[in-house]
């Protein structure tokens, strides 16, 4: 290393300080790494042990007499498989009227042309600072005939002020005025331009307002504990509220033999059950972390 | 936005004719631009009015509707039907023994929460930017943002369960100190530590991102000449990346503080049991419980409310405390 650097004119050598301040940080590093992995891998690991390894806490890092029973009963039973199917509707079908609306609000607002964009632009981040709550709000989804319809978990919450910004940040720093002007010579209206021009140009913006809306979407619970009351509705997080929380807290004690093991198939389910529900979030996870990660920059850039 | 309504009354010819010095020509050139603005790109003030409806009923109308703190709801009546009973909701809730509990749970927890979910993203950034671009550093950023996407219901189920007093491996590390296990979620004492370190764990890798920006923003000149006059690696740190991310960490830090009594409700509820209820208990779980539950609607609100506007006043003071001491802040 020193004699690399030795080589390079303008570079300092290091201090003995310095090598020893970088140790640190890598320690520091690893120390984090470890803190946040551990916990993944642990409930990876016992989802897949048999059901006595789990329940004799003899799972840490590596699954113990492997099983996939959990898994199987898992996807056997038609509560947890109709709240997978519903939370991908959610998903599915609040993303799109969510990415749609985003943009139809944050294009305008990116046009210096458009009149009033400030007014409005105040309009949107007020909301950001002071809401009516939970009841006001509840009212008005109560007086839309909402309640306990599909539509109560994907219109109340469709636009995030957050993405909008995200957008709009987008649409002003990459999409030049000088092809607006070239294609209005052309003949093409607003929308046109934004259809033909402005979208193809923005798909890398799209990919993440719409992974952030869907992420979110298929994550979220509490709209659908407040505005849901019909079981065949429930997205997959209120399965999982169900089975994982509140089961949790309950110690009903019968039929001992049956019920010793019925306690212990449900101790390695919940751990199947959190794997199950996460998988589609982390298998895209890889993929979209770095288009996230430019979302978030994004994002982070004031006005 | 008023401007489609004020075009209309005033002529404009004579106004134009005017020389000058006032403020008036400069306004009706607003006015022509805005109604040029209107004529040319119609289409994209038709394309906002759906979401703009969309802000109007669902953020602007449960603003107004949030009257019925002041009165007896009667869902016959409606909001604006309903009798006014002015601040009694309030003076009752104030008067409830139950207030200053809620108060205390709610503003330690956030105040907690701040404190120990400001520093830490910094620190983590800090430390990825000093290694060199590589395998390592992007597996630690890999994993560390990973939590970030799981579902709250999921993170609590995961502390629940890593916590749990016979099968959670926590209680098994600390049994090998010899420590007997503990009901992490039982004693109420644990509540705050547990919500604010789970917290942490999901959020970190996440928050970093915003730092890694910040750092990735700064002159590579200023580290070469700090080098040059013989900066460590520390000094460095103390002198070019934290004067250079301090405006990003004001604005974090002033968001977090005005977040203080709006902290999530959702995880609360769901790391909440009966056991540790007397310190779990916050405003938003108890507006929840006495609005949706025992359906005592206007009460609910008026707690709502209670708490929207403390909440908009620390955010306020606090931008406006930060902008006296750092010169930054929102909408500088």
């Amino acid at each position: 290393m020193s004699a690399r650097t030795s080589v390079k004119p303008t570079s300092i050598a290091e201090t003995r300080g310095d090598r020893i301040f970088l140790l640190v940080v890598k320690l520091l590093l690893w120390l984090a790494l470890i803190a946040v992995a551990v916990p993944l891998i642990y409930i990876v690991a016992n989802s897949f042990s048999s059901a006595s390894a789990v329940s004799g806490g003899r799972v840490l890092l590596w699954p113990v007499e492997p099983s996939l029973r959990a898994y199987q009963v898992a996807f056997g039973d038609p509560q947890i498989m109709q709240g997978y199917l519903n939370s991908f509707i959610y998903a599915a079908g609040g993303t799109l009227i969510s990415v749609t609306l985003t943009i139809a609000i944050a294009y305008p607002l990116s046009r210096t042309t458009f009149f009033g964009r400030n007014v409005i632009m105040s309009f949107l981040l007020f909301t950001m600072l002071f809401s009516g709550g939970l009841i006001p709000t509840y009212l008005v989804v109560q007086d839309l005939g909402m309640l306990n319809t599909r539509w109560a978990m994907v219109i109340p919450s469709a636009i995030g002020v957050w993405q909008v910004i995200i957008a709009r940040t987008f649409f002003r720093s990459t999409i030049p005025n000088e092809l607006y002007e070239a294609a209005t010579l052309d003949g093409a209206s607003d929308l046109r331009f934004l259809w033909s021009v402005v979208l193809p140009l923005s798909k890398p913006v799209i990919a993440v307002i719409a992974l952030m809306y869907a992420i979110f979407q298929w994550n979220s619970y509490f709209d659908a504990l407040v505005y849901l009351k019909d079981p065949s509705l429930y997205p997959l997080q209120i399965v999982l509220r169900n089975v994982l929380i509140l089961n949790s807290q309950t110690g009903s004690s019968q039929d001992l033999a049956n019920q010793l093991d019925q306690q212990q198939l449900a101790n390695v389910l919940k751990y199947a059950l959190i794997v199950i529900s996460t998988v589609p979030v982390l298998v895209i996870y890889p993929f979209v972390a770095r288009h996230f990660t430019k979302g978030v920059m994004i994002g982070a850039v004031k006005g | 936005m008023s401007g489609t309504i004020e075009v209309r009354p005033a002529p404009p010819a004579p106004v134009v004719e005017r020389p000058a010095p006032s403020g008036r020509p400069r306004r009706t050139s607003r006015r022509t631009a805005a109604r040029r603005s209107f004529r040319r790109h119609w289409q994209l003030y038709l394309l906002i009015l759906v979401p703009v409806a969309y802000f109007v009923i669902f953020k602007y109308i449960p603003i107004a509707n949030a009257v019925i703190a002041f009165k007896n709801y009667s869902p016959v009546k409606g909001p604006w039907g309903s009798d006014w009973v002015g601040f009694q909701n309030f003076e009752l809730f104030f008067a409830n023994p139950v207030f200053w509990t809620l108060l205390k749970n709610t503003f330690l927890l956030a105040l907690y929460l701040v404190l120990a979910s400001f520093p830490i993203p910094i620190i983590l950034a800090l430390a990825l930017n000093e290694i060199r671009v590589g395998l390592f550093k992007k597996a630690v950023q890999l994993v560390t943002y990973a939590p970030y996407f799981i579902s709250t219901v999921v993170v609590v189920s995961m502390t629940i369960l890593v916590l749990s007093p016979r099968l959670g491996f926590v209680n098994d590390a600390i049994g090998l100190f010899g420590v007997p296990a503990i009901d992490f979620l039982g004693n109420p004492d644990y509540f705050r530590h547990i919500y604010v370190w789970s917290d942490v764990w999901q959020t970190t890798g996440y928050s970093a991102v915003i730092y890694l920006a910040a750092l990735a923003g700064i002159d590579p000149a200023l580290h070469e000449s700090a080098k040059i006059d013989g900066a460590s690696r520390i000094q460095r740190i103390l002198h070019v990346d934290l004067p250079g991310i301090l405006p990003t960490a004001v604005i974090i830090l002033v968001l977090g503080v005005g977040n203080i009594m709006s902290i999530g409700f959702e995880k609360v509820f769901l790391l909440q049991n009966p056991l540790n209820l007397s310190q779990s208990e916050i405003i938003a779980t108890y507006v929840y419980k006495t609005g949706l539950i025992n359906a005592d609607f206007s009460m609910a609100t008026a707690i709502g409310l209670f708490n929207s506007v403390i909440n908009l006043f620390l955010l306020l003071g606090v931008n406006f405390a930060a902008k006296r001491i750092t010169g930054n802040g929102l909408w500088s």
